[in-house]
């Protein structure tokens, strides 16, 4: 029972079994659901680069929608102001956040604790607010939509519900390779390691700072993915993605799902979709006059995922059953 | 108006803002002093003192001057009850782990802005002043009301350096504060001293925000920016000082005031919240503070 | 014989503490040394210096004639320094294996970036744990082993690295004496392959493994010289007065 050994073949079927489900559910979805789902299936990709941060390495990030608008903004500039084809744009948006992931790891990497959370916070918000101040070419808040005919790739129309869904199932097949790999890696162990005893692990020979570094950069690029898929599936893209609502999100997404788990960030954002969903319409049909929004459904989650359920829906079923989840 | 009385003009708009950031500043340093934690939620206290001191106002009938009196007492009240229903409900349990804290106070933060916004509403609605009197200086009139707050925040700062400074409180908070473990071996009730310290600093942002709503509308989202410049004036004055939140708030308060007249706003803040980033990345004891080793 | 450890004039200021001294000290390859003294005679400190946990204030360390003094800690246990922390510290989540194996893995790894087979990281892993006989713990989580058992843990992570010069910082604090018994064994087992650099306060340990016995007062080295001419040292006997052996 080696822990090193390549990636477990009960962990493989799992994962396979997870993609061929969201693979069929595609034809049984009602057309409402279907829609969502595709989103989700995106900002999953969100939350699986917000984990890599935060449940493996251990590093709690409050500024991670700068790395998601680095994609979002890259790829959604590039299509509207320089006419780049698909696959240019989503190579900006990776190459966007890769440049910021690189940039803002080497300097808050400097802090720990607290320091690093209200750093990394203080980075975001100074995305936030460029995107509102190079509004000439931005929108701002208002945002911009990107014209139909820019978002083929090759014979596929991106703006087609099906091809949207299949599109998204592949990016997020992708990045949940990716991810279970990575930690399956001696890299992954390694930043498991650091979350767990950092000086420890320094004094085993790892340079720790190169790791964290790595990590950072590795999480930032897939929520640059995110990003960058996200405008050019969904077309619209505006500040409000840098804002700081949408770096606790992922985070929020994760704690439920379970951090430091593959499968919990698809399980979180799932479940905190349609909590909000569901909850808006209920609470609107009961009490018509009360303005609801998205605002106390995610208070009280997350007061009470870290009062009683600190880890995380697929964190506790680890525990408890089955050890040999990743 | 010639570039003199326009510069004067900006500085006594900062110097309101630095009296209302200090007030706000401090009462989140305090709690990150003493409890080592940091209160996201904090803007939200702030933004609950500006609600209910217009839901206070409203009530009470007669001259405005009545009103806002009114709601100066009983507004810090309000907010420090729920300050501390939310300390030991949330916080005590999570034993303050640093970051279990900051994603509890994240859920209180949304938690207090639904409760506002299902229950006063989405508009901004303003407090009549208590009195209204305006200054002649020979280029331009200026509020009284604006400069009477410089003066009550600075006589809330001095009431709360003598309790820090002067009194058994105070001597109780600081033995905290240097080491809860040995404070508690003393008989020292941490824990209440923890509730009573988070309650105490909320309410110290409620009195701010009351002193505001006059010149600034209150508002279900008012709390963000207080959050960001108060979290900016605590970690460039340092952690737990009293002379250098006061002199942090001066100098963003001042500074932010007389920026925002030559540059954009937006850039303003770009400039003033990644030169705090930085400062936290390699001075990170604060501008003021000294260095441990 | 060449020296493995060589440090000139080794001081390290802690605000108005003097906490080590202008120390000049040799370690021969191959030796079992001891470092005694009384608490606060500087020993952590010290070779904290020479692992790369604490940054020296002025003078250099020497690791097999190379000039390590602005190493970081990480690439010097690369070079063969391999540390053992005085208070234990594993990665108690984890399990014994994951613990050892992060271990060897870096060794693996590290030489010249070289790919390794999963069984070679396993055989690795396993006889580090064989040596310290915890091979039956391995799967166990390694914060639930007993106290004596993750501090022969901490020293199977220590082995796993391969090391030239292995540090063990008081490694038989709070052992029971069967279990200090085994310890005297093991530590002159890996004596053979490696020098071994020991802080010991419990002396009938440091006389049946010491070669040779550096003692440390105040900062600085009062005495150095075999278990037998240490018992026999006025200034050693002075130090002590009044900070008993094993205080």
């Amino acid at each position: 029972m080696n822990a090193f050994a390549a990636i477990d073949r009960r962990a493989l079927a799992l994962h396979l079994a997870v993609i061929a489900v969201l693979f069929v559910l595609q034809f049984v979805l009602p057309a409402y659901h279907h829609g969502i789902m595709a989103r989700i299936l995106v900002l999953a990709v969100f939350a699986m680069g917000y984990n890599l941060l935060f449940g493996y390495t251990g590093l709690l990030s409050l500024g991670h929608a700068m790395f998601f608008s680095a994609g979002l903004y890259g790829a959604g500039l590039s299509v509207y102001h320089l006419d780049w084809s698909v696959p240019a744009a989503f190579g900006a948006g990776l190459a966007g956040g890769l440049v910021l992931s690189a940039a803002v790891g080497f300097l808050a990497l400097r802090t720990t604790g607290v320091a690093f959370l209200i750093v990394t916070m203080m980075f975001g918000q100074v995305a936030y607010l460029f995107t509102l101040y190079f509004t000439d070419w931005t929108r701002g808040e208002e945002g911009l939509t990107l014209p139909q005919a820019a978002r083929v790739l090759g014979p596929l129309d991106l703006t087609d519900p099906t091809t949207r869904y299949f599109a998204a199932l592949v990016l997020f097949t992708i990045a949940l390779f990716v991810t279970l790999a990575l930690v399956r890696a001696p890299f992954g162990r390694v930043l498991v390691a650091i979350r767990e005893n950092e000086e420890r692990t320094r004094m085993l020979g790892y340079d720790t700072f190169r790791n964290k570094l790595g990590a950072t950069i590795a999480s930032g690029v897939i929520c640059a993915a995110s990003g960058a898929a996200y405008v050019l599936l969904f077309g619209y893209f505006g500040s409000s993605f840098a804002a700081v609502q949408y770096s606790i999100l992922p985070l929020l997404w994760v704690l439920v799902g379970g951090a430091a788990t593959t499968l919990g960030p698809l399980l979180g954002t799932i479940l905190m979709f349609y909590l909000v969903d569901l909850s808006n319409d209920l609470l609107n049909s009961r009490f018509p006059d009360w303005d609801v929004s998205y605002l106390g459904i995610v208070g009280v989650a997350l007061v009470l995922l870290i009062l009683f359920f600190p880890k995380g829906l697929l964190g506790s079923v680890r525990d408890r059953w089955v050890r040999w989840l990743p | 108006m010639a570039f003199g009385p326009y510069l004067f003009l900006a500085t006594l708009e900062g110097l309101v803002m630095a009296a209302v950031l200090a007030l706000t500043a401090l009462g989140l340093s305090l709690v990150f002093g003493v409890m080592r934690v940091v209160n996201v939620a904090h803007g939200e206290f702030f933004m609950l003192g500006a609600v209910l001191a217009w839901a206070v106002a409203t009530t009470v009938s007669g001259h405005p001057a009545l009103g806002f009196l009114a709601a100066l007492v009983v507004s810090p009240l309000i907010v420090g009850a729920v300050a501390l229903v939310s300390e030991r409900l949330v916080l005590r349990r999570v034993n303050y782990n640093p970051e279990a804290t900051i994603v509890a106070t994240i859920g209180i933060l949304y938690i207090l802005q639904q409760l506002a916004l299902t229950f006063y509403g989405p508009e901004a609605r303003p407090v009549v002043a208590p009195f209204d009197y305006r200054i002649r200086f020979p280029w331009f009139g200026y509020s009284a009301y604006k400069l009477s707050i410089v003066a009550a925040s600075a006589l809330v700062l001095a009431a709360t350096w003598f309790l820090l400074a002067r009194t058994r409180i105070g001597l109780v908070m600081r033995a905290t504060q240097f080491d809860a473990e040995t404070a508690t071996a003393f008989g020292i009730p941490v824990d209440r001293v923890y509730a009573g310290v988070f309650a105490f600093g909320a309410m110290l942002a409620a009195v701010a925000a009351v002193l505001i709503v006059p010149i600034q509308q209150a508002h279900y989202l008012m709390g963000h920016d207080p959050l960001l410049l108060s979290f900016i004036v605590v970690i460039i004055g340092g952690l737990g000082s009293l002379r250098g939140t006061i002199v942090a708030a001066l100098l963003i308060g001042l500074s932010d005031g007389i920026i925002s007249v030559f540059f954009s706003p937006t850039l303003a803040k770009i400039i003033a919240t990644m030169a705090v980033a930085l400062v936290l990345v390699f001075r990170p004891q604060g501008l003021f503070g000294v260095a441990a080793r | 014989m060449t020296a493995l450890v060589e440090t000139r004039g080794l001081s390290r200021r802690f605000g108005g503490l003097q906490a080590v001294d202008g120390v000049d000290f040799t370690l021969p390859e191959g030796e079992i040394r001891a470092i005694i003294g009384p608490n606060g005679a500087g020993k952590t400190t010290f070779v904290g210096m020479i692992c790369g946990r604490v940054a020296p204030s002025s003078g250099s360390i020497l690791f097999d004639g190379a000039d390590i003094t602005s190493m970081p800690a990480d690439r010097r246990v690369m070079v063969g320094i391999a540390y053992t922390f005085q208070i234990t510290s594993i990665f108690a989540n984890l399990t014994v294996e994951e613990n050892v194996t992060l271990a060897a893995m870096r060794r693996h790894v590290g030489r010249a970036g070289q790919r390794y087979s999963a069984a070679e990281l396993q055989d690795a892993s396993l006889s580090a744990l064989e040596r310290v006989d915890l091979q039956n713990y391995a799967s166990k989580t390694a914060g639930n082993l007993a106290y004596g058992h993750q501090r022969l843990l901490e020293v199977a992570m220590g082995l796993a690295l391969e090391p030239r010069l292995l540090v063990l910082d008081e490694p038989t604090q709070g052992l029971s004496d069967t279990e200090i018994e085994g310890f005297i064994e093991l530590v002159r087992d890996i004596g053979r392959e490696a020098t071994v650099l020991l802080i010991e306060h419990n002396m009938p340990v440091v006389m049946a493994l010491a070669e040779t016995i550096t003692v440390m007062d105040r900062g600085r080295i009062i005495a150095e010289g075999t278990p037998e001419a240490i018992r026999a040292d006025r200034a050693v006997q002075e130090a002590y007065l009044g900070a008993p052996a094993d205080g």
